[in-house]
């Protein structure tokens, strides 16, 4: 299984939540420790080690808030 | 060069067409049909492009898109069809976009008739569409003026980046005169940088709008297209004065119309009575100054609608000087006959 | 590591006004991709509706023009015949395009104007808060339908690409949802197709994408998702109702 990274830009975020059902290893989750610049949790991942790179939660978001890295 | 015997809707159309105008979007409508008939005959022959949309509606938003693409384009319909154009007119104005519209009136209001009438004066000058604006209206008397107007329609409308109407009734249609095609004295037109034509990941996107969610936004956008109009009332007003000076009765009156009124006028004259006929050319900008020279005893304006002119006349005479009405409607003209009556009538009763 | 996904070039800077989880802003990616990876961004102009999306003219990086209600196509028709090298292409919503927008939009197909149309149907007025739209569902509670759609009254919902398909100018329809990561996918291809067909001179050329009001169906964004597959797939298939091949 390939290894992947995501970064989001969290300030980006309005807390849909869309991504946390696209992620096939369910580790996009809102954190709802943090409140962003526009009043909502933004998304995070909870286990970074377990990203497949899949891109699912991107492809999800409409707000262009996430950027996915992958082993090639 | 030499004249050539032409009907006015095709005089029109060969006008535009000499002035560079190679887009045409229109749709059937009686009186009007020459135009777009000839245009699809003739833009074929110099790669331009003729299309007949699904409505006037469409036909003006393809003028919006033309326009709004950099290029000389024209519509035309009559009355109905202008009406239905309304909306779209407001938009090309909002959105500061050049374009030619051609109206062959004919009587009202609904569906009315196909004969020729003056009723969408109100329509044409007072914006039709919603919202603060207003564009030029040409109202052509002769074949030749309709021809010289389209032309110089084409460079106004560039020149100022508006929509300018050339207003004329079923009768400057469907009447033929020797015309003449002659440039107009070319303006100095700056290249359309702000056209949607693609931005070759070269610059910013343009792009062509009306729409203005801030208040202030749009209010400040309001007082510019307020300082251009003011600009056109200063430099593009129009009028004739004919036999004016030491007249006793004026008649005011465009289109056709002034021609019936330059009749009664002069038959007046041969009866000892001094008459005169103020003409204006642009209805927009209404020549309200011409007025002031005015030292006669009475106005009358005579148009061949239920009388939408008149207000223009009286706001521009401001109760210096009576002013009376004598009509037409439906598509019927007025005679001179008519005109030389009701003249007498007001005459008589000055005296 | 390699980055496999980043925003798109397709679109500017501008944070969208759009409402959180509004499948808007999925649909404006993937038409600022499919652009950018065609490498037609420079030579695209777009037609923007009035809606929701009315601001797109601020969101696609390409030249724009803003239409006035449901006249997009006819717009997009009069750019298109000034510069048919260019790529020229309409993003409405259900109102604008079905509503009061029909006789442009059949005609922009039936004269198989080079142009492509991004249908948002998402069966609902969105912009204005939430009115009954064309293609609203049976049963469905909008705020000029307060007790659900009756097809009695106001008739059935419209299905806009099975229409358009039976016009010979519509080369390329496709009906596609965004509801789920792979229904994302197959929309980015079918938005890829319709421009390609306008590229290749083929014809007119229309995506319907099956969308989501979170906020106008009183619901949250997961939520809607799921709403829109138990409810609208079922009465507007998904698939491809006209292939460039037949379109000839």
């Amino acid at each position: 299984m390939a290894k992947g990274k995501v970064f989001f830009d969290q300030d980006r975020c309005k807390g849909c939540e869309l991504c946390t059902i696209a992620c096939p290893v369910n580790i996009v989750i809102m954190d709802k420790t943090k409140i962003n610049i526009k009043g909502y949790n933004p998304a995070t991942v909870s286990d970074m080690d377990k990203c497949i790179g899949c891109a699912n939660c991107a492809t999800m978001c409409p707000d262009s808030v996430i950027i996915v890295e992958r082993e090639k | 060069m030499s004249k050539v015997l032409m009907k006015g809707n095709e005089a029109v159309a060969k006008a535009a067409i000499e002035a560079g105008c190679k887009y045409f979007f229109g749709y059937p409508i009686t009186p009007q049909n020459e135009i777009p008939e000839y245009m699809s005959r003739e833009l074929p022959k110099i790669g331009g492009v003729f299309l007949q949309a699904e409505s006037e509606v469409a036909a003006i938003n393809m003028v919006y898109g033309a326009a709004g693409a950099g290029v000389r384009v024209m519509t035309s319909s009559s009355s109905p069809g202008i009406a239905l154009k309304q909306e779209g007119i407001s938009y090309i104005a909002g959105a500061e976009l050049p374009a030619v519209i051609v109206n062959m009136m004919r009587g009202g209001p609904g569906l009315g008739g196909i004969q020729p009438s003056q009723a969408d004066y109100f329509m044409c000058t007072r914006g039709g569409g919603n919202g603060d604006y207003r564009h030029v209206v040409y109202a052509p008397a002769t074949l030749q003026e309709a021809v010289d107007m389209t032309m110089e329609a084409f460079e106004v409308a560039d020149f100022y980046r508006m929509p300018v109407m050339v207003l004329g009734d079923g009768m400057i249609g469907q009447m033929m005169e020797p015309v003449e095609f002659r440039q107009p004295a070319k303006r100095e037109l700056e290249e359309k940088t702000w056209a949607s034509v693609g931005t070759k990941m070269e610059r910013k996107p343009n792009v062509i709008n009306s729409l203005y969610l801030d208040a202030k936004e749009l209010e400040d956008h309001n007082i510019r297209l307020e300082e251009k109009y003011n600009t056109i009332i200063k430099n593009e007003t129009r009028h004739e004065n004919y036999k004016t000076e030491d007249a006793d009765i004026v008649f005011v009156a465009y289109g056709t119309t002034a021609r019936i009124a330059k009749n009664a006028a002069d038959a007046l004259r041969e009866e000892g009575i001094k008459a005169g006929v103020l003409r204006p050319i642009t209805l927009w900008p209404f020549p309200e100054r011409a007025f002031d020279e005015l030292n006669c005893k009475a106005i009358l304006t005579v148009e061949m609608s239920m009388g939408q002119m008149i207000e223009d006349v009286k706001l521009s005479v401001n109760g210096r000087l009576p002013v009376h009405f004598v009509g037409r409607s439906g598509g019927m003209v007025p005679e001179p006959k008519l005109i030389v009556e009701k003249a007498k009538e007001i005459l008589g009763g000055a005296q | 590591m390699a980055v496999v996904f980043q925003k798109t070039k397709g679109l500017t800077d501008l944070q969208t006004h759009y409402c959180p989880g509004c499948t808007h802003g999925i649909i404006h990616r993937l038409v600022g991709e499919v652009l950018e990876e065609l490498g037609v961004l420079g030579e695209s102009i777009g037609v923007a509706p009035v809606g929701c999306s009315v601001l797109a003219y601020k969101y696609f990086n390409c030249d724009m023009q803003e239409a006035a209600h449901g006249r997009a196509p006819a717009v997009a028709t009069g750019i298109k015949r000034v510069l048919p090298d260019k790529v020229v292409f309409t993003y409405q919503g259900d109102g604008d395009l079905a509503s009061i927008g029909a006789a442009e939009i059949v005609h922009a197909a039936a004269r198989g104007e080079k142009i492509t149309t991004i249908f948002v149907n998402n069966a609902i007025y969105g912009m204005t808060g939430g009115q009954m739209a064309p293609t609203t569902l049976v049963g469905q509670k909008a705020t000029t339908s307060p007790y659900g759609r009756d097809a009695a009254v106001v008739g059935m919902p419209m299905r806009v690409s099975e229409m358009l398909a039976t016009l010979d100018g519509a080369v390329y329809v496709e009906r596609v949802s965004v509801n789920n990561p792979g229904n994302v996918r197959k929309t980015k291809a079918a938005i890829k197709k319709a421009f390609q067909a306008q590229i290749n001179g083929e014809g007119f050329s229309i995506v319907e994408v099956l969308s989501t009001c979170p906020t106008n169906w009183g619901m949250h964004p997961v939520e809607s998702l799921k709403w829109l597959e138990d409810n609208m797939i079922p009465y507007y298939p998904l698939g491809n109702f006209k292939k460039v091949e037949e379109g000839k």
